[in-house]
């Protein structure tokens, strides 16, 4: 089916198959920020935020997609300038090799647009879906915190 | 051929760039989601791969018909083990000759385990590959398979590897991969003397490596018909060579970003079957394994058991270990050796002072999935043993256990008999510790602890106890007299430098701690090094991320290199200017002559490509070392245990490393604090568990729990003041130390808290429940 919907913040149409995983589809249309590290909704480096909320795409549909606005790590950059969020990962190191990172800032990211003085407790929950072998997310809660903090 | 360890840095003050915790070179790039890992830029005319696996543990495949697969519209190939090259190999990515055994086929007629290898389908999409998967016939004839380690041995047991052409390993009849075993001095007589003993048996488990991209390989001919390979590998170097040996092709193998690897990625998973696919059919060719063959048909680490004997006198001197072990390499002896030796190689040296040390053991086959190289490489294996059997020495002797352990522990500027007698794979070589703080780290991290006053608190309170634990280690740094890195360093015009290494990023940060090594000997900043790693064609060779060996290894190399360069620019710079090059100095990116005058870098190669004794300034060096001087380590950890429930959590863990000079502090912390998550995710959750007939059920995320940001609560990570004088600025090796404690850590805490010495990891609830209940202190 014809999938219409806004992503990053600009109308797109194209073509999806009924049985087409929106990570595929996102992935298809040059969107690779968009990783596949389990693909059962468990690792959360797919995620991406619709509508507002930080979701799995491996586990929702490309026609799904339609009429919605959508957000991947593509659009949170303007003219090479990071987001807070982004900025916040690079200065803190909790970026190691990088594959999940895509998906946690997209959950720091929902997380903040909603909350944007979470505790710390609140961080780690909003966090919670997002796995990471290289850290042990240290660093991870730590950026989100700056990034709250600089975006107030 | 002897290459010596460069000369002692007396210079451990002023650095510009080393020791600063710049940000990452590819930061921004991650940070952004680009398309710098292998999956996200293969061919758009790329065949996708997909691989039959066996259902079964031991079986041989009496008949296999493709026909209804390779008639299916859309099927590019099927391919059996009719069709690739009958060349025995090991997947294991290490030096030539490897250590471990050659008992490997891309496809075999015989199946070794459930997941391995049957045949590999090529389509134009993964629709169709997985359809046609379906559509291959197999008969298998199921044989006897054996599933549990300690049963390999069994007069009755099935032989797993009898195929005629098995090279390198013990005794594939008796299902032993490898064995070995050294003894210096006399253990039982010395034993015998002691006036404290313990004996006791260890069990680490088959912890999967779960780095967050799955293994993922493409391949294709270059315009000119040679094989490209892009794969996300810690060894391009020997993935080159492994490809040439089974398919007798040259190729080109290029590393891009790689998305975690930990061990895992040191062994030739894809890249053999992309290339079969692209020799054959001329096409593209793309293969991504999934969440489960990633867990199932890779590597773990190889599961073990120690039978531990130690013994000390009255006075807390400890006398005499040994450690005898068996380990599970499954259906390949991928570091079977290698990574049992280093089970006593980088524990054994730390308590030097022993009258008597023996160790050995076996390696088995089973019908399970192959272990491999896995962070830490057996250290944390023997250490749970023989830390645990030292923390039950120390409290039959009634001393606390960091007093009893540091006392016995090794010094600067002494030595072991172990680092002589113990390699990889084969003898060692000698050396003297010259930077070793565990004092500090033992002494500080206390403090820092609260360790003694924690230790005056009560145990148990209400339903909850708490128990407080300590656990001593050490790793190496390269493999001494094997590993070998080459950097090489290109000045252009614009002032900058490309800086070329074989050493393959995993995510750990080592193209920025190169870069900063470079920019360091180089008086210039991190913007003006280009960093490339790894292609083949272009880099020079490194034998690859592994064995804690890139900082020091590759860090000496890019150290070498630039001050080769720096010499260069100055001998350059001294033609321009008429100066003798002694008058020269460099800073700042500039070239300074003592009377004030200057020529920047640009305008030296400005001048050098276009107007003066033209020439391009490159220089290659290459380094390998004599020695691996040791990181040591001394954690502590507090527990507290749900007396109802017997659920374990790890509320505080404080480690205090001594790594040398940290080229980047905050790089080098992220790795202690992320081996420590691993390492308290295989003392507390992480194994494997297979049904009666060796089929994985922990074969997912939702099965297989790797701790998430929950299970993790407080650790912290502290430096000692140190400086190894062989390493580039100081440095020696951080990324592997950090798994080898909180095993044993967790474990001593357990035994403080609830006095119940825990032998097997991971530590689950259900049995320190019912271990709790049978001393009576469960809280019912």
């Amino acid at each position: 089916m014809l999938v219409r919907f806004k992503l990053n913040g600009e109308e797109v149409e194209a073509e999806a198959q009924d049985d087409e995983r929106a990570l595929d589809f996102l992935r298809r249309l040059g969107m690779k920020s968009v990783k596949e590290g389990c693909g059962e909704g468990e690792c959360g480096a797919c995620t991406i935020i619709v509508n507002g909320r930080n979701v799995v795409s491996c586990l929702m549909l490309a026609p799904e997609l339609d009429g919605t606005e959508t957000w991947t790590t593509e659009g949170l950059s303007k003219n090479g300038e990071l987001d807070p969020v982004q900025k916040a990962f690079v200065d803190l190191g909790a970026i190691q090799c990088g594959f999940c990172t895509p998906g946690m800032v997209m959950s720091a990211k929902a997380l903040l647009d909603k909350n944007p003085n979470p505790t710390e407790e609140e961080i780690k929950k909003g966090m919670e879906g997002n796995l990471c072998r290289c850290t042990g997310y240290f660093k991870i809660v730590d950026a989100v915190k700056k990034a709250a903090k600089e975006k107030n | 051929m002897e290459v010596k360890a460069p000369k002692k840095e007396v210079n451990k003050e002023g650095f510009n760039v080393v020791d600063k915790s710049v940000d990452k070179v590819d930061g921004y790039a991650l940070v952004s989601g680009k398309p710098v890992f292998t999956d996200d830029f293969y061919p758009q005319d790329a065949l996708t791969v997909k691989i039959l696996r066996s259902p079964h543990a031991h079986a041989i495949i009496k008949h296999i018909d493709t026909s209804k697969a390779e008639s299916l519209e859309g099927v590019a190939c099927v391919l059996t083990y009719k069709d690739v090259p009958r060349v025995v190999y090991t997947r294991a990515g290490q030096g030539f000759p490897e250590p471990s055994p050659y008992d490997t086929f891309v496809l075999d007629k015989k199946v070794r385990y459930v997941g391995d290898a049957v045949a590999i389908v090529a389509a134009e999409n993964e629709k169709i590959a997985e359809e046609a998967l379906k559509l291959i016939k197999v008969d298998y004839e199921v044989l006897d398979s054996v599933l549990d380690f300690e049963h390999a041995e069994d007069e009755d047991a099935p032989i797993i590897h009898d195929e005629p052409e098995i090279s390198g390993a013990y005794d594939p009849k008796h299902n032993i991969a490898s064995h070995y075993e050294m003894e210096i001095g006399n253990v039982d007589e010395e034993l015998s003397k002691c006036d404290v003993t313990y004996e006791g048996t260890f069990y680490t488990p088959n912890q999967s490596h779960a780095m967050m991209e799955p293994h993922a390989a493409f391949s294709y001919l270059d315009p000119n018909g040679r094989l490209t390979i892009v794969t996300s590998t810690q060894v391009p170097f020997h993935v080159r060579r492994i490809i040439k040996r089974i398919f007798g092709v040259e190729s080109r193998v290029i590393k891009p970003r790689i998305g975690g690897g930990f061990g895992g990625k040191q062994a030739v998973h894809v890249e053999a079957y992309v290339t079969a696919v692209t020799l054959k059919t001329g096409r593209p060719a793309r293969c991504v394994y999934t969440r489960k063959e990633t867990m199932t048909a890779s590597n773990t680490r190889h599961q073990m058991r120690f039978k531990v004997r130690v013994g000390a006198d009255k006075n807390g001197k400890l006398k005499v270990i040994d450690l005898w072990g068996l380990s599970n390499t499954g259906a390949y002896g991928e570091h079977a050796l290698t990574t049992f030796m280093v089970a006593g190689s980088k524990t054994l040296p730390l308590y030097n002072k022993v009258n008597a040390v023996r160790f050995g053991g076996d390696v088995v086959y089973t019908n399970t999935e192959p272990a491999g190289a896995f962070r830490g490489y057996g250290a944390p294996q023997g250490m749970f043993a023989l830390d645990s059997a030292l923390d039950e020495l120390a409290h039959k002797l009634g001393m606390d256990p960091v007093e009893f352990k540091l006392k016995n522990s090794i010094r600067e500027g002494e030595t072991s008999p172990v680092f002589k007698y113990m390699g990889e794979g084969r003898e060692g070589v000698e050396q003297i510790v010259e930077s070793c703080k565990i004092e500090e780290c033992a002494l500080e991290g206390a403090k820092l602890f609260n360790w003694h006053e924690k230790r005056k608190r009560k145990r148990i309170e209400g339903t909850k106890a708490h128990g407080y634990g300590v656990a001593f280690a050490m790793q190496g740094s390269s493999i001494a007299a094997i590993d070998m890195g080459g950097a090489t360093i290109k000045m252009n015009d614009d002032g900058t430098f490309n800086l070329m290494v074989g050493a393959t990023d995993l995510g750990t940060g080592s193209d920025t701690i190169l870069a900063q090594i470079a920019a360091e000997a180089l008086h210039t900043t991190m913007d003006k090094i280009i960093v490339y790693s790894s292609d083949t064609d272009v880099t020079p060779f490194d034998t690859g991320a592994y064995a804690s060996s890139t900082t020091y290894v590759s860090g000496n190399a890019t150290k070498k290199a630039a001050e080769k360069m720096a010499k260069e620019i100055l001998k350059a710079a001294a033609e321009i200017m008429k100066e003798n090059v002694e008058d020269l100095y460099l800073k700042d990116g500039k070239v300074f002559s003592k009377n004030g005058d200057s020529l920047t870098y640009s305008e030296i190669q400005t001048r050098l490509f276009y107007t003066f004794n033209q020439r391009q300034l490159e220089v290659t060096e290459s380094f390998v070392s004599q020695v691996s001087p040791p990181p040591y380590m001394v954690s502590f950890a507090e527990v507290e245990i749900d007396l109802e429930t017997g659920k374990v959590e790890v509320i505080d863990f404080l480690n205090y490393v001594d790594c040398g000079t940290t080229i980047n502090p905050i790089l080098a912390k992220g790795q202690v604090e992320g081996a420590t998550a691993q390492g308290i995710g295989m003392a507390l959750y992480e194994e494997h568990i297979w049904d009666k007939n060796g089929r994985m059920v922990t074969d997912d995320f939702f099965t297989y729990k790797i701790p998430a940001r929950d299970d993790i609560k407080n650790v912290r990570v502290y430096f000692a003041k140190s400086y190894e004088p062989t390493g580039p600025f100081g440095a020696k090796s951080v990324s592997e130390i950090g798994l080898d404690t909180p095993g044993p850590a967790i474990a001593n805490a357990i035994y403080d808290a609830v006095g119940i010495r825990v032998h097997k990891l991971p530590i689950k609830s259900e049995e320190l429940y019912f271990e709790l209940v049978k001393k009576g202190i469960a809280a019912l």
